[in-house]
């Protein structure tokens, strides 16, 4: 397995695309996370807050984004993780996960991530900055 | 109704880092990689533990904060931060507490927008902080309407 090490500045992780959205994913997340909203479940509720239909929570996306750096984890750790939440991800969206290392710094590894839908826009943008451990 | 709540903090609440709270969020997340639940896998690891991924802080309980009553309905999430001292291990006690960092309000295509920054913190009792979280929450004119009632 590669390592974050061997990665050069403007080289990319390798991009993980996930299944299009289904309900049993938000009732999933919503039963481990405790988010309840049931804009994220019921199709009424999504409807009655002013939306075509039910929508992934933010934070189902940006936990998900964050396994483009698990399998890294003998090497360090997310030290920093900011985003900024851009559109609404809806049932059947095909999002996919990417980052991109920008500086390295000492051991600091500054990554900006995003995932995008399967039209091309930008769902969640934001930073990820690495803490490598010592050799 | 919002300003006067900044500085406001809940008490410091005790949380444990489940061993299945963690698997079943990674399950949620997609994110099954054995460091989360495989015990042989973190007693291996650099950490001897198993650890629990980075956004699991959503699941822990921060209190109530005085004054604070946010709708389920309505509410925005904008922009999301964690920061880490350490990775939380399985098993591990989290003392957890949030505050109302800032709150603002700015003009915005659906009239005045309102900001709340609520700001989250979990600490260990050895070493202090392990982690701080920020949310922004985007709350509507029309929301702040119905609050006010």
């Amino acid at each position: 397995m590669s390592t974050l090490t061997q990665l050069q500045v403007g080289e990319s992780l390798k991009e993980i695309q996930l299944e299009p959205v289904s309900r049993m994913d938000l009732i999933k997340y919503s039963g481990a996370s405790g988010d309840f909203n049931p804009i994220h479940t019921i199709d009424d509720e999504a409807k009655k807050a002013g939306l075509p239909g039910i929508i992934a929570h933010g934070m189902w996306t940006m936990g998900n984004l964050a396994k483009l750096f698990t399998a890294y984890y003998d090497e360090g750790f997310m030290k920093d993780y900011s985003i900024r939440f851009k559109g609404m991800v809806f049932l059947n969206d095909v999002i996919t996960l990417k980052a991109t290392l920008k500086e390295k710094q000492d051991r600091i590894l500054s990554f900006t991530v995003q995932a995008v839908n399967q039209h091309g826009n930008e769902v969640l943008k934001g930073k990820v900055l690495y803490q490598q451990y010592e050799a | 109704m919002f300003k006067e709540l900044i500085g406001n903090q809940s008490s410091r609440v005790k949380n444990v880092v489940e061993r299945g709270a963690v698997k079943r969020f990674a399950e949620a997340i997609g994110d099954l990689y054995p460091i989360y639940f495989d015990e042989e896998t973190g007693r291996k690891s650099k950490y001897q533990s198993n650890i629990a991924p980075p956004t699991f802080p959503m699941t822990f309980d921060y209190g109530d904060i005085a004054g604070l009553n946010l709708p389920n309905e309505g509410l925005i999430h904008g922009e999301q931060t964690f920061h880490y001292e350490r990775p939380l291990r399985v098993g591990e006690e989290i003392i957890c507490y949030s505050r109302v960092k800032n709150y603002f309000e700015k003009k915005g295509n659906f009239g005045e927008m309102g900001f709340l920054i609520l700001e989250s913190f979990g600490e260990d009792t050895e070493s202090g902080l392990i982690f701080r979280s920020t949310s922004t929450v985007v709350i509507s004119e029309a929301v702040r309407k119905v609050l006010a009632k």
